[in-house]
C-alpha cells in the first residue's frame, strides 16, 4: 500500500530524513514512534506529497508520487484521511461544514445530503447534535473526535493520525484509542499512526517503526519490540534520560 | 548590505509569484458568493464607523488649515473647493487605505497566521484545496472592490466635516458651499482617487495575506502582524507618490 525507498530530506543543510526505507501493508495499523523533532511530521508530509523529498521514492498503491505533478498529487491526497495533532478544525466553519468539508469542496451534493452524512459520521464517533456548533465550543477530546469524523467521512483508503492523543485528558485518550481500534476493526482501513506516546501506540498498532536521527532504526511487531537488543530503542521504551539517545545528542 | 539587497530582491520575487498565483485562481475557479459577502461585511462594512470618524475630523482639520492660509487673501470661501480636492484626490484614498491596512490588514494577517500555526492551512492542502484560492482570493476581490467605495465614503464625510467649519465659522451657506465643492471637482479627480484606492486595496490584500503565511510559531504571528501593517503603509505611500506623479503628467 505504502512503500518508501531511500527517502532523503534536508532543511537548510540539516538532514531530517536520512535514508528512510519502510513498507506499510494494506489494512494494517502501523505505528511510527520517535522523539520530538525526529522527523515524523516531515515523513508524514512527504507521504502526503506536501513536501518534495530531496531524493528517494514513495509508492502509494504502486504509483511513485515523487514523480507526480501538483494536479496528480491532489488526487492522491484525497485517498488519505488526516487527523492532525492540533485537530486543525477550521475555526470559522461550523462542525457540519468542517466534517462535510470534503463534500462541499469536491462534490455537488446538496447541503441536506451532506448534513445527513455528517450526522451519521458524528454518531459513529460518539458525538450527536453538535452540527451547528463551532470548534471553539468543544473540548479537546471532542475536537479530536470531530477531526476523526472529518477524516473518515469520505471513506479514504488510508488514515493518518498525527499524535492523536496529544493534549487531551486520560479519559478522552481512552475514548480516542477505543474509537480508532473500533474504526479499524469495522472498516479495515489502513492506518498510519505517528506518536511519541508509546503506551497509546502499542494499544493501536499491528507493527511499528522507530525513527531516530532521520533513519528507521527498528521495524517489527510488538513482540519484536520486546525482544530488541538495540539500546536506543530500549532507552526510549524505558523513558530513561540516560542512554545512547541522549549521549549522542549532547 | 549585499545580503539585505538579496533579501529584498527575494521578497519582491516571492510577492510577484504570490500575485501571479492570486490572479491564476481568480480566473480559474468560480467564487463562493456567500464567502464574498462575508468578507465584504468584515472588511468593508465593519470599517465604516472608523472611516466615518477619522475622515470627518480630517475634513475639519483641512478646512481649518486651508482657512488659515486663505485668510491672508480674505478668500476663506474657497475652503470648500480646496477641502474637496485634497480629500478626493489624496486624503480620502490614502486615509481610507491606512485605516483598512491597520484594522483589516492586521486582522487578515493574524487570522491566516493563526490558521497556519494551528495546521489549518496544512489541513486545506491535505484536502487538496489550495490555500491561496480558499483564503486569499476572496479577500483580494473584496479589497479591490470595496476600497474605492470606502474611499468615496471617506471623501463624503470629510467634505461634510469641512462644511461644518465653513458653515459655523465662516457662515458659508449650504448651497454655496456645495456649489463651490462640485465646481472644483472634476471627473478626472474622482478617477484619480478611485484608481489610487484600487491599487491600495490590492496592496493591503497581497501584503497582509502574504505575511499571514510566513509565521512558523505562535510568537511569530505578532511580528507578522506588525510587518504586515508597516509594509502596507510603506507600499501604499510609495505607490501613492508614483501614482500622484503619474496623474500630474497624464491627467494634469
Amino acid at each position: 500500500m505504502i512503500h518508501i525507498e531511500n527517502l532523503y530530506k534536508s532543511f537548510n543543510g540539516k538532514k531530517v530524513l536520512n535514508g528512510i526505507n519502510l513498507t506499510i501493508n494494506k489494512s494494517e495499523t502501523f505505528l511510527i514512534i520517535g522523539r520530538s523533532g525526529a522527523g515524523k511530521t516531515v515523513l508524514l508530509k512527504s507521504i502526503l506529497g506536501l513536501l518534495k523529498p530531496d531524493s528517494g521514492k514513495i509508492f502509494i498503491d504502486n504509483v511513485d508520487i515523487t514523480l507526480l505533478n501538483n494536479k496528480e498529487l491532489e488526487k492522491v491526497r484525497l485517498q488519505f484521511g488526516l487527523v492532525f495533532q492540533s485537530s486543525a478544525l477550521f475555526d470559522f466553519l461550523t462542525i457540519e461544514e468542517n466534517v462535510g468539508f470534503y463534500f462541499y469542496q469536491h462534490t455537488n451534493l446538496k447541503r441536506s445530503e451532506i448534513r445527513e452524512k455528517v450526522k451519521e459520521t458524528l454518531k459513529l464517533v460518539g458525538l450527536e447534535g453538535i452540527e451547528d456548533m463551532y470548534p471553539y465550543q468543544l473540548s479537546g477530546g471532542m475536537k479530536k473526535r470531530v477531526s476523526i469524523a472529518r477524516a473518515i467521512i469520505y471513506n479514504p483508503k488510508i488514515i493518518i493520525y498525527d499524535e492523536p492523543t496529544t493534549g487531551i485528558d486520560p479519559i478522552s485518550i481512552d475514548k480516542i484509542v477505543s474509537l480508532i481500534n473500533d474504526l479499524h476493526n469495522r472498516f479495515l482501513i489502513t492506518s498510519l499512526i505517528v506518536t511519541h506516546d508509546l503506551e497509546v501506540g502499542l494499544k493501536l498498532a499491528d507493527r511499528l517503526a522507530f525513527l531516530f536521527g532521520g533513519r528507521i532504526i527498528f521495524e517489527g511487531t510488538k513482540e519484536d519490540l520486546k525482544n530488541t537488543q538495540d539500546q536506543r530503542v530500549i532507552q526510549f521504551i524505558q523513558g530513561s534520560s540516560r542512554g545512547p539517545i541522549t549521549e549522542m545528542q549532547v | 548590505m549585499i545580503n539585505k539587497i538579496l533579501n529584498l530582491a527575494g521578497y519582491c520575487g516571492d510577492i510577484c509569484i504570490f500575485i501571479k498565483d492570486i490572479f491564476f485562481w481568480i480566473f480559474t475557479k468560480k467564487r463562493n458568493f456567500k464567502l464574498l459577502i462575508y468578507e465584504f461585511i468584515t472588511i468593508g462594512i465593519d470599517n465604516l464607523p472608523l472611516v466615518t470618524l477619522i475622515s470627518f475630523f480630517v475634513g475639519i482639520i483641512i478646512a481649518f488649515q486651508t482657512a488659515y492660509q486663505l485668510k491672508q487673501f480674505s478668500s476663506e470661501i474657497y475652503i470648500a473647493s480646496l477641502t474637496a480636492l485634497s480629500l478626493v484626490r489624496e486624503l480620502g484614498p490614502v486615509l481610507g487605505s491606512l485605516i483598512v491596512a491597520a484594522r483589516s490588514g492586521a486582522s487578515i494577517t493574524a487570522g491566516i497566521g493563526s490558521m497556519k500555526i494551528s495546521e489549518q492551512v496544512d489541513a486545506l492542502e491535505a484536502f487538496s484545496v489550495n490555500p491561496i484560492d480558499y483564503l486569499v482570493v476572496s479577500k483580494f476581490i473584496v479589497l479591490f472592490i470595496s476600497m474605492p467605495i470606502l474611499s468615496i465614503y471617506a471623501d463624503l464625510f470629510g467634505i461634510f466635516g469641512g462644511y461644518l467649519i465653513g458653515s459655523f465659522k465662516f457662515a458659508i451657506p449650504f448651497k454655496l458651499y456645495f456649489r463651490l465643492t462640485f465646481e472644483a471637482l472634476k471627473f478626472k479627480d474622482l478617477i484619480a482617487g478611485t484608481i489610487k484606492s484600487v491599487f491600495f486595496g490590492s496592496i493591503i490584500a497581497v501584503v497582509s495575506c502574504y505575511e499571514g503565511f510566513r509565521p512558523f510559531s505562535s510568537n511569530e504571528v505578532s511580528y507578522a502582524v506588525t510587518r504586515s501593517v508597516v509594509k502596507s503603509f510603506i507600499f501604499i505611500i510609495i505607490c501613492d507618490s508614483i501614482l500622484t506623479a503619474l496623474f500630474y503628467f497624464i491627467l494634469i
